[in-house]
C-alpha cells in the first residue's frame, strides 16, 4: 500500500517534551520495511530450529525477545518523521542488537565482539545526537522535512553532511568505520547475523538516503566523496573477505563490500542531484535501493545456509570442512543460489541491481560532446569487485560443499531440520524471481525513488525507460529455461554414468589432505593485495634432516581494528594511567572531592573583593 | 533475417575451425605437417560418442559445469555483431551482460574443478580466479573507450567503430585498446604467453588443469565452449582492429571470416614465437593491459 | 520565636562537636538521634499556628530520626559486636578543632552569601553550613561503616536546617520524600555494614577498596 506513488500519509502524535512528534509512511519507508518484515518472520522460524529452547535454556527466550524488539525498533525508525522518534527507534534497535550478539556470552570472543559493537554503535548514536541538535538549531524544529534552499549556511550544511555520514556510516559498515562488523556478525548466532547483515545495516543506508536528500543544493564534492567511499569499501571489503578462514567472518566482509556497491549507487544519485541530471539520479538511486533489497535477500540466504553448515558440521573454519554437498544437499543447493546471486551473475537478482549501477556510471561518460565525469572510473572498479567476489565465493562453495571432507575422522554432517530449510526457500525463490522478471519492480522503484527526490525534480523518468530491464529479464528467463532443459536432459541420461576415483593425472592414492585448501586458493589474490591485507604469518622452522612436525598459520586481521584502533587505545590507556592515583576506591576520598567542589562553588558566591577590603582596609 | 541465420550458423560452426588454423600455423612454423584443419571437429565428435565416467567425489555441480559454460558463452556470442551485421540480441547495456556471462561460465567451470577434490584442479581454479580479477577491469576500460567513441551502450553500435574514428583523434586510444583487448584475449582463452594449451605439466597449467577430470562428452563440451570463447573474443577484436567494410552483404561476410582467420594465424604465430611467461609475471602482463586501456580512456577524454 | 529557634540551633552546633569528639559508636548514635529529634520538632517552633500537615510531618520526622533510624543502627552494631571506632584519619582532638574552626568560619562568612532575610533567625545559614561540613568531616575521616552512616545523618540534618529558610514553600510530599530517602539510605548502609563485617570481620570500609580491581 505504501509503495504506491503519491504523497505520504503523516500522522502526528503528542510528545510533550519535544513538540509534536510525527510518524508517516511514504514509498521509501515502505520499501525498506519490506525486507524487515519478511526477514523478521523467516528468521524467527529459523531460530526455532537453530537455537532451540531445549538446548539453550538461558539464552533462547532472551534471543526471541530481543529479536522482536529489534524488528520493532527498526520499524519505528523507518516511519519516524521526527528526530526524537527516529532516535528512539534507533536506540531500541541498537541495544537489542547488542543483546542478540552476546547471546553466547560464555565465549570470550562473543563478549569482545559485543563490546566493540557497543562502542561503535554508541559512537554513531552520539554523532547522530550531534547532528540532530545541529538540525534543530538550523531549522528550528525536530521535524524531518526538507530544508529550504538557502535556509542554512554552507558550514552548517557541511557539518550536517559529515555528521550524518559518520553516524550512519558507522551503522552501515562503511570502511573505515566497519571495525565492529566482522566480529559482531561472526560471533552472533547465524539467524541474528543474517538479520544484522541483511536488514540492520540497511538502516544506516536508509538514514543516509533520507537525510542526504533532505539537505538542499548538495555540492558535487559530497556525491564524489560517497562514491569514492563506496568504491573503496567495496574493493577492500571483498579483498579482506578473501583472506578469511571463518565462514561467517567472510560473509560479514562481503556485507561491507555490498554496502560499498550500494553507496556507489547513492553517490551517483547525489552527483545527479548536483548536476541536475535526472537520469543519473534515477539510475543511481534505483540501483542503490534495488541492491538493498537484493542484498537483504541473498545475504540472509547465505547466512542461514552458513548457519545450517555450522549446525551440521559443528565447525566454522572452512579449512576443516569439505564434501558437505553429499550429506547436506538442500543446504548446498540454496547456498549455491545465494552464491551465484551475490556474485551478480546473470540469471539472478544481483545482476539486475549491478546492471542499474553500471548503466548509471557509464551514462556519466557517454554524453555526446559533454565533458566526462570522473565518476565513470568507478565502473572498472565495480568490475574488479565483481571478479574478486566471484573468486571468493567459488572458494567458499568449493571448499565447504565440494571435494572430500578434510577431517575424515569427525562424525559425518547431518542435514538441517525442515524448520531451518524452509525459511531459505522463499529467499531463494525471491532471488530467482527478481532476476527473472525485473520489470515487475519498475513501478515500485519509481515510487521509492520519487519519494525523497521529488523535492527537487518535478518529474522523474521511470526506471524502465532508462534501463532495459525487460530485455535483461527476457535474457535471464531464457537462461533459466536452457539450464532447466539441460538439467532435465542430464537427469534422463543419468543411468549411464560410471563412477571411478578422481583421475587427477594418474595419481594413485589421493587423500583428502591433498585437496587444495581455502587459504591456498586465496593465496595468489592475497599476495596481490598484501599491501592492504597485511597478513600475519607464522612460518614453521624446519631444521635438520629429520625435522619435527610443524605447522604454518596465516591470519588476516582486520586492518582498521587490529592495526589502528587497538594500538591507539592501548597508548591512550597508558597515557591516562597517570590519573589512576586519584581513584583509590575509598569512598572517603570521593566524598572529600565532593566537599572540595562544594566549597569552591560556594566561594564563587562570596564577593572576596569587598571582604578583603572590609577586613583589612579600615 | 538471413543475416541472423548466418550469424548463428557461423557462431556455432566456425569456432573449432579456428583451433585448427592455429594449430596448423604452429605446425607449419615448426616445420611439421601438423593435424588436419578440421581436427577439432573430429575430436569433438569422437568425444561425444564416448561414455560418461564421473569421479566418486563429484556431485551434480560437476555435471552442470560444462553445460552452463557452453550456454553462457553461446549467449555472449549472440550479443556481438559480426562485421557490419547487427547482433541478434542487442539492448542498451548489453556489454555488462556480455562480461558477466563470461563470469558465469568461469564460476561454473571453477566450481566443477573444485568438485573433484584434487589439488591440481584447485590450483588451476585459484590461478584463474586471480587472473580474472585483473582482466575484468581492463575489459571494462576498453568498453568505456568504445562507448565514448560511439555514444551508445549497446555492443552492436560500440563495436561498429567506423573508419572515420580511426582518422579523427581517436586513433591512439583505439590502438591502445586493441593491444589491451589482445592481451585480454590471450588471458581469457589461456593461450601463450599466459598459459600453454599443449602443456601437460599440472603445476604450470591454468585452464588445462581445471578440466583434468572431465572426460567423454563433457570434455567435448568444454573443448567446444573454449573454442567458442576464442571465436567470440576474436570477433570483438576483429571488429575493433579492422573496421573496413563494403556495403555489400555477400562481400562483408567473407571479409569478416577472413579477419577472424587472419587473427587466428597471428595467434598461432605468437604461440610459436614466444615462450610462456613465468607464472608470477602474468599479473604484470595483465596490469599492463589495464594500464593500456586506462590510458586509452584518459587520452580520449583529455 | 526566634530565641527558642536560636537556642535549638546552638544546641545542634554543640552536639556536632560532641559527635566529632567521641570514639564510642553507641554514644555517637545517641547524639545524632537527639540532634535529629530536635530538628524534627523544629517546624512546630517556627510556625505560629502549625497546620495539620506540618504537625504530621514533624511527628514523622521525630519518630524516624529520633527512634527508627538509631534503632536500625544499634541493631547493626549489636550484630557486629563492635564497640569502638578504628583509628580515624585525623585524631579526635584535631577533629574537634577542625569542626570548631568550620563553625567559626561559617558564622563569620555566611553573611556574605546573602541567603537569608531578616525575618527568620540569622543563625540558620551558618548552622546549616557548619553541620554539613561536620557531616562531611565525619564521612571523610572515619572508616567504620556505622560512623559513615552517622556522618550521612549529620549531613542530612545540615541540609534540613537549610530547608528551614523555605519552610512555607516545602510541600508535604517533598518533606516525606526527604524522610524516605533518609530511611532507605540508612537501611542500605546497615545492610552493607553487616556484609562487610561478615566478609572481613571488621567494619573498616577501606577493605572495600579490594573490590576495585
Amino acid at each position: 500500500m505504501g509503495l504506491r506513488p503519491g504523497p505520504a500519509a503523516v500522522y502526528g502524535f503528542p510528545w510533550p517534551a519535544a513538540g509534536n512528534a510525527a510518524i508517516g509512511l511514504d514509498a521509501l519507508s515502505a520499501f525498506f520495511l519490506v525486507p524487515i518484515f519478511l526477514f523478521g518472520g523467516l528468521g524467527s522460524i529459523y531460530g526455532l530450529g537453530y537455537w532451540p529452547q531445549a538446548r539453550h535454556p538461558g539464552s533462547a527466550r532472551r534471543l526471541q525477545t530481543f529479536w522482536g524488539l529489534a524488528v520493532a525498533g527498526m520499524g519505528l525508525l523507518l516511519v519516524a518523521r521526527h528526530a526524537l522518534a527516529f532516535m528512539l527507534g534507533w536506540e531500541i534497535m541498537a541495544l537489542s542488537a547488542f543483546f542478540l550478539i552476546t547471546a553466547e556470552d560464555r565465549e570470550a570472543e562473543s563478549r569482545r565482539a559485543g563490546f566493540i559493537y557497543l562502542i561503535a554503535t554508541h559512537l554513531g548514536t552520539l554523532t547522530l545526537f550531534g547532528m540532530f541538535a545541529l538540525w534543530r538549531w538550523a531549522t528550528g524544529s525536530f521535524a524531518l522535512e526538507p530544508i529550504a534552499t538557502g535556509a542554512a549556511g554552507v558550514g552548517v550544511m557541511n557539518a550536517l553532511f559529515f555528521l550524518a555520514l559518520i553516524g550512519f556510516g558507522l551503522k552501515a559498515g562503511v570502511m573505515p568505520l566497519h571495525f565492529w562488523l566482522p566480529g559482531a556478525h561472526a560471533n552472533a548466532p547465524s539467524h541474528v547475523s543474517a538479520m544484522l547483515s541483511g536488514v540492520m545495516l540497511k538502516m544506516g543506508i536508509y538514514g543516509l538516503v533520507r537525510f542526504l536528500f533532505l539537505l538542499p543544493d548538495p555540492p558535487a564534492a559530497w556525491g564524489g566523496l560517497v562514491l569514492v567511499l563506496g568504491a573503496s569499501s567495496g574493493l577492500l571489503g571483498v579483498v579482506f573477505a578473501i583472506g578469511q578462514h571463518d565462514i561467517k567472518r567472510l560473509l560479514a566482509y562481503h556485507s561491507i563490500e555490498n554496502v560499498g556497491i550500494i553507496l556507489m549507487g547513492l553517490g551517483l544519485a547525489m552527483l545527479g542531484r548536483s548536476a541536475h541530471r535526472a537520469d543519473w539520479l534515477v539510475l543511481g538511486l534505483a540501483g542503490c535501493l534495488l541492491h538493498v533489497w537484493n542484498h537483504s535477500l541473498f545475504k540472509s540466504l547465505l547466512f542461514l545456509g552458513a548457519g545450517s553448515v555450522v549446525h551440521g558440521a559443528r565447525e566454522r573454519r572452512i579449512d576443516l570442512m569439505g564434501g558437505l554437498a553429499g550429506s547436506m544437499p538442500w543446504t548446498a543447493a540454496m547456498f549455491l543460489v545465494g552464491a551465484v546471486a551475490i556474485c551478480g551473475l546473470p540469471p539472478l537478482n544481483g545482476f539486475v541491481s549491478e546492471f542499474l549501477v553500471y548503466l548509471g556510471l557509464f551514462g556519466t561518460a557517454v554524453i555526446p560532446g559533454a565533458k566526462v565525469s570522473a565518476a565513470v572510473a568507478a565502473a572498472p572498479v565495480l568490475a574488479m569487485i565483481g571478479a574478486l567476489a566471484l573468486a571468493c565465493f567459488v572458494k567458499v562453495y568449493g571448499m565447504v560443499f565440494l571435494g572430500t571432507p578434510r577431517r575424515p575422522d569427525s562424525a559425518p554432517a547431518r542435514e538441517s531440520p525442515v524448520g531451518m530449510l524452509a525459511p531459505m526457500l522463499p529467499l531463494a525463490l525471491c532471488c530467482v524471481l527478481i532476476g527473472g522478471v525485473p520489470a515487475l519492480l519498475g513501478p515500485v522503484l519509481d515510487a521509492a525513488v520519487a519519494a525523497p527526490a521529488l523535492a527537487q525534480f518535478d518529474a522523474l523518468p521511470p526506471v524502465l525507460a532508462l534501463a532495459p530491464l525487460g530485455a535483461v529479464g527476457l535474457a535471464s528467463r531464457m537462461a533459466i529455461a536452457v539450464i532447466a532443459c539441460i538439467a532435465a536432459f542430464q537427469y534422463l541420461r543419468a543411468r549411464r554414468i560410471r563412477r571411478a576415483p578422481t583421475w587427477d593425472c594418474g595419481y594413485a592414492s589421493p587423500g583428502p589432505r591433498m585437496q587444495y585448501s581455502a587459504s591456498s586458493f586465496a593465496r595468489t589474490i592475497e599476495s596481490m593485495f598484501a599491501w592492504a591485507l597485511r597478513p600475519r604469518e607464522r612460518a614453521p622452522r624446519i631444521e635438520g634432516p629429520f625435522p619435527r612436525n610443524a605447522s604454518l598459520e596465516s591470519h588476516v586481521d582486520d586492518a582498521v581494528l587490529d592495526r589502528l584502533i587497538v594500538p591507539a587505545a592501548r597508548g591512550t590507556r597508558r597515557l591516562f594511567g597517570w590519573f589512576r592515583r586519584f581513584q583509590q576506591g575509598l569512598t572517603q576520598q570521593y566524598i572529600l572531592y565532593v566537599l572540595v567542589a562544594l566549597a569552591l562553588l560556594l566561594c564563587t558566591l562570596i564577593p572576596f573583593g569587598d571582604l578583603i577590603s572590609r577586613l583589612f582596609g579600615r | 533475417m538471413v543475416d541472423t541465420v548466418i550469424h548463428v550458423a557461423l557462431l556455432f560452426l566456425l569456432p573449432p575451425f579456428l583451433l585448427g588454423v592455429i594449430n596448423k600455423t604452429k605446425a607449419k612454423l615448426a616445420g611439421r605437417v601438423g593435424a588436419p584443419l578440421l581436427q577439432a571437429y573430429f575430436d569433438i565428435a569422437k568425444l561425444a560418442r564416448k561414455g560418461f565416467v564421473l569421479s566418486g567425489t563429484a556431485t551434480w555441480v560437476f555435471r552442470a559445469g560444462p553445460a552452463v559454460a557452453l550456454s553462457a558463452v553461446a549467449a555472449a556470442g549472440l550479443l556481438i555483431p559480426f562485421g557490419r551485421f547487427d547482433a541478434p540480441i542487442a539492448f542498451a547495456g548489453d556489454l555488462i551482460l556480455f562480461a558477466y556471462l563470461f563470469g558465469m561460465a568461469r564460476f561454473f567451470t571453477m566450481t566443477a574443478a573444485l568438485d573433484t577434490g584434487s589439488s591440481f584442479e584447485g590450483m588451476g581454479a585459484s590461478r584463474e580466479a586471480a587472473f580474472s580479477c585483473l582482466s575484468e577491469p581492463a575489459l571494462f576500460f576498453a568498453f568505456l573507450v568504445l562507448a565514448k567513441l560511439s555514444g551508445s551502450l549497446s555492443l552492436g553500435k560500440m563495436l561498429m567503430v567506423s573508419p572515420e574514428s580511426f582518422a579523427s583523434g581517436a586513433a591512439a586510444p583505439l590502438i591502445l585498446i586493441s593491444l589491451g583487448l589482445f592481451v585480454i584475449l590471450l588471458a581469457e582463452t589461456c593461450r601463450i604467453p599466459v598459459d600453454d594449451p599443449n602443456t601437460h605439466l599440472e603445476l604450470t597449467m591454468i585452464h588445462e588443469a581445471m578440466i583434468l577430470d572431465h572426460g567423454g562428452p563433457w570434455l567435448g563440451t568444454i573443448l567446444y565452449a573454449s573454442s567458442l570463447k576464442l571465436f567470440v573474443l576474436v570477433a570483438v577484436l576483429a571488429n575493433v582492429i579492422v573496421p573496413f567494410r563494403t556495403g555489400k552483404a555477400w562481400l562483408d561476410w567473407p571479409i569478416f571470416v577472413g579477419e577472424t582467420l587472419a587473427l587466428a594465424i597471428v595467434i598461432g604465430f605468437l604461440e610459436s614465437a614466444m615462450a610462456r611467461l613465468k607464472m608470477r609475471r602474468v599479473p604484470y602482463l595483465l596490469v599492463s593491459a589495464i594500464l593500456f586501456c586506462g590510458s586509452a580512456f584518459i587520452l580520449l577524454v583529455r | 520565636m526566634p530565641d527558642l529557634l536560636n537556642a535549638v540551633l546552638v544546641v545542634v552546633l554543640v552536639l556536632n562537636l560532641f559527635a566529632l569528639g567521641t570514639s564510642r559508636l553507641l554514644a555517637v548514635i545517641r547524639i545524632v538521634a537527639v540532634q535529629g529529634a530536635l530538628l524534627g520538632a523544629l517546624p512546630l517552633l517556627i510556625h505560629d499556628r502549625p497546620s495539620l500537615s506540618v504537625a504530621a510531618a514533624a511527628l514523622a520526622a521525630v519518630a524516624l530520626k529520633g527512634f527508627a533510624v538509631p534503632s536500625i543502627m544499634m541493631r547493626a552494631l549489636r550484630d557486629a559486636q563492635i564497640k569502638r571506632e578504628v583509628e580515624p584519619l585525623i585524631g579526635l582532638l584535631p577533629s574537634i578543632v577542625l569542626g570548631a574552626l568550620a563553625t567559626a568560619l561559617a558564622l563569620l562568612f555566611s553573611g556574605q552569601l546573602q541567603l537569608s532575610d531578616s525575618r527568620t533567625s540569622a543563625l540558620i545559614v551558618p548552622a546549616s553550613i557548619s553541620t554539613a561540613v561536620v557531616g562531611f568531616l565525619l564521612l571523610t575521616t572515619r572508616y567504620t561503616a556505622i560512623n559513615q552512616a552517622v556522618g550521612y545523618l549529620v549531613l542530612e540534618n545540615g541540609i534540613f536546617i537549610f530547608g528551614m529558610l523555605l519552610v512555607e514553600a516545602i510541600p508535604l510530599v517533598v518533606e516525606m520524600g526527604m524522610l524516605l530517602d533518609l530511611l532507605v539510605g540508612v537501611f542500605v548502609i546497615a545492610i552493607i555494614a553487616n556484609h562487610i563485617n561478615r566478609a572481613f570481620s571488621s567494619m573498616d570500609t577501606r577493605r572495600l577498596a579490594s573490590l576495585k580491581e
